[in-house]
């Protein structure tokens, strides 16, 4: 039995203190990293504009904010806010996921699901699947560790040459659906979580949040499927 | 019409539990399912066995006493109906069902069917209300309220802390009662005084409770009784973020 707060604390809300506030964090840490993967894809679409294009934006990814900044600096101040964010965002998963764990220690027979999507029902586990992804993806284009043939600056010819083996493209053909159904849940709940459910927003959130994760899903497979398909070679 | 019943047993909440079979034939489509099981606990007295403990009071689905899983929906496979104004007819002849009670930590069980749903009113006993005199009731249009919010507060206000948004949660949150006493509250001119120490005090109250998280699976809006919905849950979201932000303590 736990005596109502009233009784003996100052009402002061402690949003970091509570489940809400780290939902919050989730949310606003999860929009951050959505936009970083619309930008991302954006950025890798470029790569049917050819080699020429394609590796002259990833060279002008280091050399973004020149004169001004020095190489790779602004590079960096993006890694170290999308490494906070994706930091944040685990975090708060965890300390939420293990309150609703504890909260049901005697399980049911039986509990129906109604309402819930498969997104909803996937999103720890699918999130899970998404960093064990971002690590392979990493050590494929960054690190090039288990990239079948590696070269440092020609980004063209590292994507062509992963991509070319189909297990290594239904792998990422399999993480983006994840991604996508992240997203939509993910987006969803963030509407919900920070409270934009006002007219008309509550009509069309869940609208939007399919269509970003449909496309964000879509577009990152049309890069695979073109190589094996042979029309980036 | 015959059915086939699992009711979960619980001597006490130390003693271990189980599903007991008890196979009814003689029921009336016409009664309700707690009808069917004041019946089936005739005959346990007659049987000089322990009859099953369930909750109930009103029997017209407004009291919030009644509650129990059924076949995994909370209140039954009816949408927006009690387990009191469930009626056996809902179910074809000869099933076989599951019924069990609220399972959530924050809800301590008693007996059989009956659980603690204690947690609720100290949470109500937060901040769920506003602190003036009552005396006798004002004028009705003393302070006017817009229609669209006192739709909306009625909305919220038809929760009856039956607990079903916490048994149907696959997180055992409490968002949905939360939500509903805090919306019905702050929607209206006399809620404002005290409208964000009330949504701290209600919010603070349910996470020490052990109740878990929101993770907007919607199940809650499913189990209502009254339908409420889960928009609720994105206004005290709202209230609470905007109450840590403006709150001058």
């Amino acid at each position: 039995m736990t005596p109502p707060v009233a009784a003996h604390a100052p009402a002061t809300p402690r949003l970091v203190r509570s489940l809400i506030g780290k939902k919050v964090i989730m949310a606003i840490t999860g929009v951050i990293l959505l936009l970083f993967v619309i930008a991302h894809l954006l950025g890798n679409l470029k790569v049917f504009q050819g080699a020429e294009h394609f590796n002259a934006y990833a060279e002008g990814l280091r050399t973004l904010g020149a004169p001004f900044f020095p190489r790779g600096s602004l590079l960096w101040v993006a890694r170290v806010v999308l490494l906070v964010a994706v930091g944040a965002h685990i975090w708060a998963a965890i300390v939420v996921t293990r309150a609703s764990w504890g909260a049901r220690p005697v399980g049911y027979h039986a509990l129906e699901a109604v309402e819930t999507t498969y997104a909803a029902r996937t999103m720890r586990w699918g999130g899970v699947i998404i960093v064990l992804y971002v690590i392979y993806h990493l050590l494929d284009f960054t690190f090039g560790r288990v990239n079948p043939s590696f070269v440092p600056g020609d980004v063209y010819h590292n994507v062509i040459a992963s991509f070319r083996a189909w297990p290594v493209s239904a792998g990422y053909g399999v993480a983006m659906v994840v991604v996508g159904l992240h997203v939509y849940h993910g987006l969803w709940s963030a509407f919900q979580t920070l409270g934009l459910n006002r007219p008309p927003t509550v009509r069309w959130r869940r609208g939007v949040a399919g269509m970003v994760a449909g496309l964000i899903t879509a577009g990152y497979i049309a890069i695979p499927v073109a190589v094996l398909a042979g029309v980036l070679r | 019409m015959k059915v086939t019943l699992h009711v979960w047993r619980q001597a006490g909440p130390a003693a271990p539990g189980r599903f007991v079979r008890y196979d009814m034939t003689d029921v009336s489509p016409d009664m309700s399912f707690l009808e069917m099981l004041d019946v089936l606990n005739q005959q346990l007295i007659a049987r000089r066995e322990e009859p099953i403990a369930f909750d109930h009071d009103c029997r017209e689905g407004i009291c919030g006493a009644c509650g129990m899983v059924i076949n995994g929906r909370p209140h039954g496979p009816q949408r927006a109906t009690t387990a009191c104004q469930l009626h056996m007819r809902t179910f074809p002849d000869g099933a076989e069902l599951w019924i069990e009670p609220w399972r959530a930590r924050a809800f301590p069980l008693i007996k059989d069917l009956v659980v603690d749903r204690g947690a609720l009113d100290r949470i109500v006993q937060a901040g769920g209300f506003i602190t003036v005199r009552t005396g006798s009731a004002p004028e009705a249009n003393a302070i006017p309220v817009p229609k669209r919010d006192a739709d909306l507060a009625m909305d919220a206000a038809a929760c009856i802390g039956c607990g079903a948004c916490v048994a149907a949660c696959p997180n055992a949150s409490a968002m949905l009662f939360v939500a509903a006493k805090v919306s019905h509250l702050g929607l209206l001119p006399q809620g404002q005084p005290e409208r964000s120490t009330r949504v701290a005090n209600l919010v603070a109250q349910m996470d020490a409770e052990g109740f878990g998280a929101c993770t907007n699976h919607g199940e809650c809006m499913a189990a209502c009784p009254k339908e409420i919905s889960i928009d609720f849950i994105a206004r005290l979201n709202r209230d609470y973020i905007k109450a840590a932000i403006s709150h001058e303590g």
